[in-house]
């Protein structure tokens, strides 16, 4: 009944916001998304839908991802960095209150920074703060972070959702009642549907043009598009099914956004079972693979093609598809030389996306031109995460990547696809202690070229970010440099 | 020709085409399902491919004819078990109506049914893997209850009819009973049953499908095929149509058959019309 | 009667008993982790431990399974793994949605297939009852996706008249939910009307060419007259059972119902907890479905007993 009636009145507040609203242009927007957030604690759990609803929005950190992926001071106003690399001191801003009335101080910094890189902390993301030794507040705006060794990625690293302020007093309930310091506040969650936010009317920086926002969950790609036809919602994020993308772009009343997100996607082999333990196994893959078939057959055209494990759209980006162009008697070849003339027969599974379901059945044909026979197996991420990357019992399998800047990945031998190199091992630990920037971009590229010449994984293409919106919604990012729906930049057209 | 053997010949010409073919399809298909051609995709019907390409630029009649073989195997054997496993209980708990024997039948039938069927398919494929043996295996358990608590209904209003009880009187035993007096004169009740359950086969499979379970890739199914056809019926309409209009003619054409067969087998039927 | 009752109570339990030892059992070995899945691909293997120790997930199986089923007896469900709130609360919220959808389904199936199967059966032969079993086989040979897919179409996106899904909430008003499960009503109620139909109209045939019709209509009732007064009720108990059939499958087959419309209904709930092995949700959710669908066909077995005295004396 209290649950009721709490409903009701956060429904007449949002009632009379908009009708305060409707004179001037629309301040309520509907934006959909394919799966809901199991919790909303950007802290406690790797699920991205988290943070399409809460990063930005309710929660803010000491720096911020911008929508080009730079990045950008959020509640730390500046920092200086000691000669050593070692101490990072942060100002904050003043003036910052939590949701629940509470100010926010360098207190918090160090409790939340604490709380993600204890011993008994459930953060997705622990590696971020690993080089973290010591948190120590200086004054109530000023908090220093004093780290083992010189990391390069700190400002990176505490941009991310996982890296976000949370207040002591509410930390154990942000599941399900979030509160934070950003623009908007949570106001109602209806599981399985619907999570209602607010303006935060004593929020620090400047007033977001949206009085409300609501996310609403639609797994169904049939769905999404009807839901979006129909004028349900406002704008979809994400959108699921790519076949039906130019039909919104003929459509004056919609428009399409197609930017690039930090998706690798990648079909990836293990390492350490036979045969793509011989790299001229792998290289015989690679070579039998259409990049651009899978594109235009499994994303109807939209992804950028790569031939390593990194992001297109970063300048440190080199293009190195030719390495593994798309040559099936070539690849006939390779596997002739490593002693399988006739094939062999694998295992591929297939994790739920639709890049990874579709882009499986044309590699599996692809790789069947070529000799290569591939028994499917369809399965849900908690078996994939047992499956494929827990106990590494699989041939191929599909993923896409989607940290940013993620190459780090194949310097753990343990990773699920098993890639053992002790000279990519070296490059990451320089990498990771150098600041020099051209010094950095230099090491990153040898890692990029590494694992291409090594033929680690078969490098498919970058994940397309699609948006489809109704017209008149202005301020949408293009690009999903992190999963995230910044509303305080979106505003709708007079 | 009476109107029975119209139903017949007509629903059985119809799902005639689709089994023939698909028993076909196992020695010839007019191109290889599993080449993938992708500039070739999504093609309207036409000279070269009669029915069109889905979007991978497969040819969709070769792909209807296998796929045939799929949902109507899954379908054919899930109602196998059913009436294998489900008549028998039915007639052993109206013969022995309030035994235990009949308790733990029928309670044992409503344990079955009260699960959910879908949430207990996708848990089944869930944990032994999608496919079309565990989604014949899903199917299939919960047909059981279904045949099982309608043989004992129908029956247990036959046990109090008159012929039964002369039967009885006779000395006739119980199972002797059960076969020959009350299994003929459920017959049609059986057959109308089981044609429904035949087409919620066929269906219930193209709904696993829609939910990522059912027959995996490169196997197809109607079931899947209308499911990879969701998002595509502005693009492609022939792409849903075709495997739509399988499911919908050869559910049709069963079920017309079987309305035949219970004219013709219904032995009341019959003494009336002469 | 009072012993068939207490009988009839006797064994809900032990049904009751086996269903929540088979659920349990079944969801355990699944599988997948729900502390890894919910923890991602970067998570270290010490972060997966102190989650499962925070969920209670390392607490051994019989334990978990007693404490599961003495926390359901005082109505305790437990709590989400990945939701983190409580069992019973989502339930409750979910049954908004998908209770109100099952009946409005049912009452729809009933309206319709009732006088279709009972024209039909009068009719027989004739070119009413071909027109009637034509429709129903259409019925029963759509998909219900399909169908709903095709609902959307039309009434959502040509016509504008409702929206394509979703749910508003009560709290907006009687209105505007039904609204908003009409399209989803009608989608699940079609196919099961025609099944129902078809029964009635089979099992009313068959009572019409009943011994007893027959006397009626010697003693010079009509046939139409011999339906409405013998064989309607004595047809009832066949379509007794479908219709209790259909009443558990509408409460939780509509998951992909529920998909195509993305309402937030309890299929949907449990298909989630499926993929995402939230496993008490799983589990608390089927046995409470389980719990639901015993409880009907025991009522169901109830009205037999009341409709037709002949079982009712046997026992």
């Amino acid at each position: 009944m209290t649950h009721f009636s709490r409903n009701l009145i956060s429904a007449s507040i949002i009632a009379l916001f908009a009708g305060m609203g409707a004179a001037q242009a629309q301040t309520d927007i509907k934006i959909a998304m394919q799966l809901e957030p199991p919790n909303l604690d950007p802290t406690g759990g790797a699920a991205e839908a988290i943070d399409s609803v809460v990063y930005l929005n309710i929660f803010e950190g000491l720096t911020r991802f911008a929508s080009d992926g730079s990045i950008e001071p959020e509640l730390a106003e500046s920092w200086t960095i000691s000669d050593d690399g070692l101490v990072y001191t942060f100002k904050l801003h003043d003036g910052v209150r939590f949701h629940d009335g509470t100010t926010f101080d360098a207190e918090d910094v160090k409790f939340s920074l604490d709380r993600a890189r204890a011993e008994d902390s459930t953060n997705a993301q622990k590696q971020l703060f690993a080089q973290i030794a010591d948190v120590t507040v200086v004054d109530p705006l000023t908090v220093q972070i004093t780290l083992s060794q010189p990391n390069g990625a700190l400002l990176f690293n505490l941009a991310w959702g996982d890296a976000v302020i949370v207040g002591p007093e509410t930390a154990a309930t942000n599941a399900t009642a979030p509160v934070g310091t950003g623009p908007f506040r949570f106001v109602n969650w209806v599981q399985g549907d619907r999570v209602d936010l607010a303006r935060n009317p004593d929020y620090w920086g400047p007033a977001p043009a949206l009085e409300t926002a609501t996310f609403r969950f639609i797994p169904d790609p049939t769905a999404a598009f009807s839901a979006m036809m129909a004028g349900d919602i406002n704008v979809f994020s994400g959108f699921p099914a790519p076949e039906n993308l130019p039909q919104f772009e003929a459509d004056p009343r919609f428009q399409v956004l197609v930017g690039s997100t930090e998706g690798e996607t990648i079909l990836a082999m293990n390492n350490k079972q036979a045969p793509f333990d011989n790299v001229l196994v792998r290289q015989a893959v690679a070579h039998a693979i259409d990049r651009q078939a899978i594109i235009d057959g499994a994303m109807f055209g939209y992804g950028t093609p790569i031939g390593t494990h990194f992001a297109p759209h970063n300048p440190d980006y080199i293009d190195l598809t030719a390495q593994s162009n798309y040559d099936p008697e070539l690849s006939k070849q390779l596997l002739a030389e490593a002693g399988l003339p006739d094939g062999f027969t694998t295992t591929m599974k297939l994790p739920p996306p639709s890049y990874a379901r579709r882009g499986g059945e044309i590699i599996a044909a692809q790789l069947r031109a070529v000799g290569i026979q591939t028994e499917i197996t369809n399965v849900e991420w908690a078996q994939w995460l047992e499956e494929v990357f827990g106990s590494k019992n699989y041939g191929l399998t599909i993923v896409s990547h989607t940290e940013p800047f993620d190459i780090g990945i194949y310097a753990n031998p343990e990773y699920y696809f098993q890639y053992d190199s002790q000279p990519f091992r070296d490059i990451m630990t320089e990498l990771t202690a150098t600041t020099d920037p051209v010094k950095r971009t230099e090491l990153v590229q040898a890692a990029q070229r590494m694992i291409a010449d090594d033929y680690v994984n078969g490098y498919l293409f970058q994940l397309a970010a699609l948006t489809v919106a109704k017209a008149e919604v202005q301020g949408l990012w293009a690009n999903a440099p992190v999963a995230a729906n910044d509303l305080s930049a979106i505003s709708w057209k007079q | 020709m009476t109107r029975p053997w119209r139903s017949i010949l007509i629903g059985g010409a119809l799902a005639a085409v689709f089994v023939l073919s698909a028993l076909i399809s196992y020695v010839w298909t007019p191109f290889p399902i599993d080449g993938v051609d992708i500039p070739n995709k999504l093609r309207p019907p036409g000279a070269t491919h009669w029915l069109g390409t889905d979007h991978y630029g497969r040819d969709i009649l070769s792909m209807v004819i296998v796929g045939g073989r799929t949902s109507l195997a899954v379908a054919v054997v899930a109602v196998g078990i059913g009436m294998v496993i489900g008549v028998p209980l039915g007639l052993w708990a109206a013969a022995r109506r309030g035994s235990w024997v009949d308790e733990v039948i029928m309670r044992g039938n409503d344990l079955i049914f009260a699960f959910p069927s879908l949430v207990i398919a996708i848990l089944i494929t869930g944990i032994f893997g999608a496919g079309a043996v565990n989604a014949i295996i899903a199917i299939g358990i919960f047909n059981i209850p279904v045949f099982a608590r309608l043989t004992r209904g129908a029956a247990l209003s036959l046990w109090s009819r008159d012929f039964v009880l002369a039967a009885r009187v006779a000395g006739k035993s119980s199972l002797r009973i059960s076969a020959e007096h009350i299994l003929p004169n459920i017959t049609s009740l059986l057959i109308v049953q089981g044609t429904i359950q035949f087409s919620l086969g066929i269906l219930a499979e193209a709904g696993l499908s829609y939910v990522g379970l059912g027959a995996q890739p490169p196997t197809p199914s109607w079931g899947r095929m209308l499911a990879d056809a969701q998002t595509m019926v502005a693009l492609a309409p022939h792409m849903a149509l075709i495997p739509g209009l399988a499911i919908v003619l050869t559910v049709m054409g069963l079920n017309l058959m079987g309305d035949g067969l219970r004219d013709l087998t219904d032995p009341r039927i019959r003494m009336q019309r002469t | 009667m009072i012993a068939y009752i207490l009988g009839r109570i006797a064994s809900l339990f032990i049904s009751l008993i086996v269903a929540s030892l088979v659920i349990f059992m079944v969801v355990e070995v699944a599988p997948g982790d729900p502390a890894a899945f919910m923890l991602g691909v970067n998570a270290k293997p010490d972060t997966v431990a102190a989650l499962r120790a925070e969920l209670g997930l390392d607490v051994p199986k019989a334990e978990r399974y007693l404490n599961w089923v003495t926390g359901m007896v005082q109505g305790d469900f437990g709590t989400s793994y990945t939701y983190r709130s409580p069992i019973s609360k989502m339930v409750a919220e979910r049954l908004w949605v998908s209770l109100p959808l099952a009946i409005y389904a049912l009452i729809l199936s009933t309206l319709i297939a009732f006088p279709a199967g009972i024209y039909a059966a009068s009719r027989r032969g004739r070119i009413g009852d071909l027109g009637v079993m034509a429709a129903t086989q259409l019925g029963v040979a759509v998909p219900n996706f399909w169908f709903a897919m095709i609902l959307v179409l039309i009434f959502a996106i040509n016509l504008g008249w409702v929206s394509a899904g979703g749910f508003p909430g009560w709290d907006k008003g009687f209105w505007a939910c039904m609204a908003a499960l009409t399209l989803p009503a009608i989608a699940l109620a079609l196919p099961q009307a025609a099944i129902l139909a078809r029964v009635m109209r089979s099992s009313l045939l068959d009572m019409l060419d009943e011994d007893f019709i027959r006397t009626a209509r010697a003693k010079g009732l009509t046939e139409g007259q011999a339906l409405w007064r013998h064989a309607l009720k004595n047809a009832l108990i066949p379509v007794l059972t479908i219709l209790g059939l259909q009443f558990s499958f509408l409460l939780a087959g509509s998951i992909i119902i529920e998909q195509v419309f993305y309402l937030p209904g309890l299929g949907r709930l449990v298909f989630q907890a499926i993929t995402q092995r939230d496993l008490i949700t799983v589990e608390s959710v089927v046995m409470l479905l389980v719990f639901a669908v015993i409880v009907v066909n025991f009522l169901v077995d109830l009205t037999y007993a009341v409709v037709d005295p002949r079982l009712r004396a046997r026992h």
